[in-house]
């Protein structure tokens, strides 16, 4: 087993050189949410006016977004990655090392948490910057980060699943619609309470990336809200809980080796 | 102990599904520090029996025992025995040479403070130590190559498998991998597993060679002992115009068997005829000729005698075979 973590820590960092070596990785992530929670906080700005909204500050509402785009983003992205890597044949040179198929599941994960801590502190700064304050205090920011990181890693998880099921980057990327399909189909700019159309509002309701959404926008804009942080946690969890054997799964049968 | 370092294939088989038997039986035996070369056209299964003694994939039946171990039991085993250039040689365009044989050291469990020594001595033997810190995307073919070779041989390995190791090379890099090849086997005592399509590689590098075609090892032993077993030598003769090829492949006829081949008239000498011969029966038939070869038998004549094709012929046919295939 200790010989793994040499392992683990080499494949992260290739996959964090390689993240840091194309730009194209780095900043769509951090950008696009952001520009899309601006253009969202200017234009709706007056929902806060309806009854039971729960903030006056509609950034704050919004703010909680970017966190889970961007996770989308670097799933999408990483699952890319690996996809190459089967069309390269480079999984082939690994499966032709001493390197344990959990401890390349985890190493390219590890770059994937990484990259997603990173996005989720450059959001964090974004919104302090911009004035929002956090509910939650420090310890909240904490809690934050940890979500955001287990986020990264079930999204991750389902990206190289779909990667070493597939091995086609272009499969990959044509995934990503359907991922933003679920994103725009959430509580994202409303909260669900408050949708009026009855299958819009169902559909949210069924739809765990909401109750993702609501986890971080509990913590920013409420304080202290149990039954959202046990709904956003449980639902990544369960997405971890699901990706994680299909992953592992889908990797052995591409690493074939005897 | 020393046959530890060798190899043992005994009836491998592999069939791809739907496809067709890509190792059809074959038998071979490698001795240690030993370069066995393994000749063959393009799709005559020299990729997939590297894959199959690599450990990449299982074999449909047979066995094969690499440095003593099992391929399929003892994978692992194999794997920390061998060092492996694969056809393609998949590296990463975003990583530096240095990256690579870093990430390739820790992953096949070299100790922490021996890494960088070992990715130096490396980069040096490999004349790659000016090139070390450049991606790999700024490489040439040949760099590449030299690199990969390079990352087969991280946690010296005691016996080495070159796919195909110069396919695309131009010549200069060509005999800088073959010096580097020999030098393995003389100083380290490597055994050495090297698929090719060319003659001349098989010729120079290999101490035996085993020639395979569609799937099958067709004949094997030293390159002087099988272009021996050819014996005759061959006369190639080249028309001045090609409507005279007819004329002429009658005449040669009269001095042994005909042989195939595109781009000259050639036949293979019966016993007690040489070239003086030929040139006397040119003379006095008023035979006009551009050019007129004797030739020592080759690999290819030895590929030839056993499949009836030529090695350049057979590429073609395994090229069309498999557009072919991706067409229906």
């Amino acid at each position: 087993m200790s010989a793994a973590w040499p392992q683990v820590g080499a494949i992260a960092r290739r996959s964090l050189v390689r993240t840091a070596r194309q730009p194209a990785l780095v900043i769509p992530p951090l950008v696009f949410p952001v520009a899309l929670m601006a253009v969202n906080a200017a234009g709706l700005d007056s929902s806060t006016d309806l009854p039971g909204f729960p903030t006056d500050s509609f950034l704050a509402f919004a703010l909680a977004v970017p966190f889970i785009q961007g996770a989308l983003f670097s799933t999408m992205n990483a699952g890319s990655e690996l996809a190459r890597d089967v069309q390269t044949g480079f999984v082939n040179r690994l499966a032709l090392t001493a390197l344990r198929d959990w401890a390349l599941l985890s190493g390219q994960l590890a770059g994937v948490v990484a990259l997603g801590v990173v996005q989720a502190l450059f959001y964090l700064a974004v919104g302090v910057a911009a004035g929002v304050e956090f509910e939650s205090g420090p310890a909240g920011v904490v809690v934050l980060l940890v979500f955001s990181a287990l986020v990264a890693l079930s999204f991750g998880l389902l990206g190289a699943f779909l990667a070493y099921r597939t091995g086609s980057g272009e499969t990959i990327q044509a995934l990503f619609p359907v991922l933003f399909v679920f994103l725009f189909i959430s509580s994202m700019n409303a909260p669900r309470d408050l949708i009026g159309i009855d299958w819009f509002r169902i559909a949210a309701t069924l739809n765990p990336v909401s109750y993702m959404i609501e986890c971080v926008r509990s913590l920013i804009i409420e304080g202290w809200d149990a039954q959202a942080l046990a709904l956003g946690f449980g639902s990544v969890l369960v997405l971890g809980l699901v990706s994680l054997p299909l992953a592992s799964r889908a990797l052995r049968t591409r690493m074939t080796r005897t | 102990m020393e046959r530890a370092n060798g190899i043992e294939v005994q009836g491998l088989v592999r069939e791809y599904r739907k496809g067709p038997r890509a190792v059809d039986g074959i038998d071979l035996a490698v001795a240690p520090g030993e370069i066995y070369g393994f000749l063959g056209p393009n799709g005559a299964g020299k990729s997939t029996t590297v894959h199959v003694l690599t450990t990449l994939l299982p074999p449909t039946a047979g066995t094969a025992r690499v440095g003593g171990y099992d391929v399929v039991k003892e994978g692992p085993k194999v794997r920390s025995l061998i060092g492996v250039a694969l056809q393609e040689a998949a590296l990463d365009p975003l990583l530096t040479g240095r990256d690579h044989l870093r990430l390739q050291a820790t992953l096949q469990g070299v100790p922490k403070r021996q890494r960088a020594d070992r990715a130096e001595e490396l980069l040096h033997r490999v004349g790659l130590a000016d090139a070390a810190d450049r991606k790999v995307s700024g490489y040439s073919g040949g760099m590449k190559r030299r690199l990969d070779l390079a990352l087969a041989l991280v946690h010296a390995p005691r016996i080495l498998f070159l796919d195909e190791p110069t396919t695309g090379l131009d010549p200069q890099s060509r005999t800088a991998l073959w010096e580097e090849v020999a030098l393995l086997r003389r100083e380290d005592r490597v055994t050495v597993f090297l698929t090719t399509q060319y003659l001349e590689e098989a010729d120079v590098l290999a101490d035996r060679v085993g020639i395979i075609d569609q799937g099958r090892i067709v004949a094997e032993g030293t390159p002087a002992a099988l272009k021996a077993e050819i014996g005759r030598p061959s006369v190639h003769a080249i028309p001045r115009r090609d409507e005279d090829r007819p004329r002429i492949a009658d005449f040669l006829a009269r001095f042994g068997e005909p042989l195939a081949t595109t781009r000259d008239v050639a036949v293979r000498l019966r016993d007690g005829l040489g070239l003086t011969d030929i040139v006397r029966a040119v003379d006095a038939d008023g035979v006009d000729v551009v050019d007129l070869e004797l030739r020592a038998p080759t690999l290819d004549d030895v590929f030839l005698a056993k499949t009836g094709r030529t090695l350049e012929g057979a590429a073609e046919e395994a090229e069309a075979e498999h557009h072919q295939q991706r067409g229906a």
